[in-house]
């Protein structure tokens, strides 16, 4: 693990194996979700992976109506919306994940500040598999 | 920012084209560009030789996408019969145009030039709805992108943030949309030139004429909260939240300062301009503001000498109802969880304190992404020439008028204060 570089096909890589991976700072400690390469508060290039609890707070969200033709494809429409939103992470930083268990058909029943946990999405197979980040409610 | 910024040479602005804006089957990104150079060509007062021109900056996003085509700068400079003359082609999202704008006026401030044309192009409605909903995501930060958010959709949640923070509602944002159709209805450039009171009107006529049941909206809220007249596309942003899908291009003629009076005795001058670049607005300490365009708004002013209160009016990246309010709170026109309030009260009327998009903005007049920027020229170039026509602002002794624009979920902005003397 501590080989992996700190960049997206490495939270990727991680996200199938359902986990939740970001870089510390090994020199002044800041803590970034998805991992970046450089520490963007102190400017070290010395980081640390670190496996994040996966439980938040909703920060922000959105049911799309009208999605990309890849969200189509898993069968949402217009009368089917999906849920996308950003979570504040216990640990601190945002991430966007997609919203799950949640009725996209009553948005104004999902509440900024709710308690969100891990979900991980699993779509495709082998090479073409992917692992998208989402999170549920509580 | 270590210093105020300032020009080595002063940069006018001596005219202004756009192209139609809309949706258009039977026209292309080089037609519509010939159409711009045109337009602007003829609003030069006195007269300026294309002949001149010492180089071309085109804006364009994502054409590459929508139509399969790339490098757009001698595609433009061999339609104008500009070559072998340098052409340079910049891309900042939807604020592809203003990056071109700004290249052009570090040229002449350089010396390097005397007379620039910038401008841009973007052909999209060749696309599906889904496909253009795809290629704009392009231009999300990465991670949004994956989670499948479209930019209905990026803005949809920074509504939410922002009604969580503030109390504003979906009743407010209806009040932006209500004033921007005012605005386009009296703007013969916007393509969507109609009141919401008389897309109402002609919903009856509509349904009276096909025997059905004439719909009963008492007033403008109510057309806007029903579902059918406007439907959801990215919660809380329904369809008259958002800018349409347009083809259309835009250009701008630059010259060095003591130039401008040779080509009109109503020369614009650029005295403030400022650039920002942002990450991914998920990751924003703050989902209620854009740091790009704060940082773009101190350059400006800074350089300018100017405070928020100085610019007159303003045409801000209105691409949905809720940017409206984020922009002009970033801009310093309205205390952070107030502008949904003093829009409310009418204060970005073309009558009130501080008239925004008094075009319509990119919610009526068209957002042809990589021609927006200079697009916005068009409304300052008029609104401070006098030549506004029936949006002509009520105000004496107009003199500062400035554009915002924003590319992505706020990684690239800009600011620009120009002065007519
Ligand atoms: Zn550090």
């Amino acid at each position: 693990m501590e080989k992996k570089p700190f960049n997206d096909i490495s939270y990727e890589a991680f996200l199938r194996e359902e986990k939740l991976m970001g870089s510390k700072c090994r020199s002044c400690g800041e803590l970034f979700v998805p991992p970046r390469p450089i520490c963007v508060k102190c400017g070290a290039s010395e980081m640390e992976w670190v496996e994040m609890k996966g439980v938040g707070k909703l920060s922000a969200f959105t049911c799309i109506a009208v999605g990309p033709p890849f969200m189509k494809q898993e069968g949402y429409t217009r009368d089917h919306p999906y849920c996308t939103g950003v979570i504040q992470l216990d640990e601190g930083p945002r991430v966007t994940a997609r919203i799950e268990d949640v009725d996209t058909k009553k948005p104004e029943e999902i509440k900024v500040g709710a308690a969100m946990k891990v979900k991980y999405l699993h779509r495709g197979e082998g090479d073409r598999g992917a692992t998208f980040l989402a999170f549920k409610p509580v | 920012m270590k210093r105020p910024r300032k020009l080595g040479r002063g940069v006018a602005l001596v005219g202004v084209g756009m192209s139609k804006f809309g949706m258009f089957r039977d026209r292309d990104s080089k037609d519509l560009f010939a159409e711009a150079f045109r337009n602007m060509i003829a609003s030069v007062d006195k007269g300026a030789d294309p002949q001149d021109i010492d180089a071309l900056y085109v804006g364009n996003f994502s054409n590459d996408f929508f139509i399969h085509q790339a490098h757009w700068g001698p595609i433009v400079s061999d339609l104008i019969g500009h070559v072998p003359k340098p052409a340079t082609r910049t891309e900042g999202a939807c604020a592809s145009s203003a990056l071109a704008l700004r290249e052009g006026i570090f040229a002449i401030a350089s010396g390097f030039y005397d007379m620039v044309l910038v401008g841009g192009v973007e052909e999209m409605s060749k696309r599906s709805t889904e496909e253009v909903a795809e290629g704009l995501a392009l231009a999300t930060a990465p991670y949004e992108g994956r989670a499948a958010f479209t930019f209905p959709g990026v803005f949809g949640a920074v509504a939410t943030a922002y009604f969580d923070r503030y109390g504003a509602s979906r009743e407010h944002l209806m009040n932006v949309t209500i004033k921007s159709h005012n605005n386009a209805a009296l703007n013969p450039r916007a393509q969507i030139k109609a009141t919401i009171r008389s897309m109402m009107e002609s919903k009856r006529r509509r349904a009276s004429e096909k025997g059905l049941p004439e719909p009963t909206w008492q007033d403008e809220k109510e057309f806007l909260r029903d579902q059918d007249a406007n439907p959801v596309v990215a919660w809380p942003m329904h369809l008259f939240d958002c800018c349409p899908i347009s083809d259309g291009a835009s250009c701008a003629l630059l010259v060095g300062e003591e130039l401008a009076r040779r080509f009109t005795d109503a020369p614009l001058y650029v005295v403030g301009m400022g650039q920002g670049s942002g990450s991914g607005f998920h990751a924003a300490d703050d989902l209620t503001t854009f740091q790009a365009t704060k940082y773009a708004a101190e350059e400006a002013y800074s350089m300018s000498g100017l405070k928020p209160e100085d610019v007159q009016f303003s045409e801000v990246h209105d691409c949905f109802s809720i940017a409206e309010l984020i922009h002009m709170e970033d801009l310093g026109f309205f205390k952070p969880g107030q502008a949904y309030k003093a829009v409310e009260e009418g204060a970005t009327r073309r009558d009130g304190s501080k008239p925004i998009n008094t075009s319509g903005g990119l919610k009526c007049k068209g957002h042809p992404v990589g021609a927006t920027g200079v697009a916005q020229l068009m409304e300052v170039w008029e609104q401070l020439r006098g030549e506004a026509g029936e949006r002509q602002l009520p105000i004496k002794g107009l003199r500062i008028g400035a554009a915002h624009n924003l590319g992505g979920t706020g990684g690239t902005c800009t600011f620009t204060i120009f002065e007519r003397r």
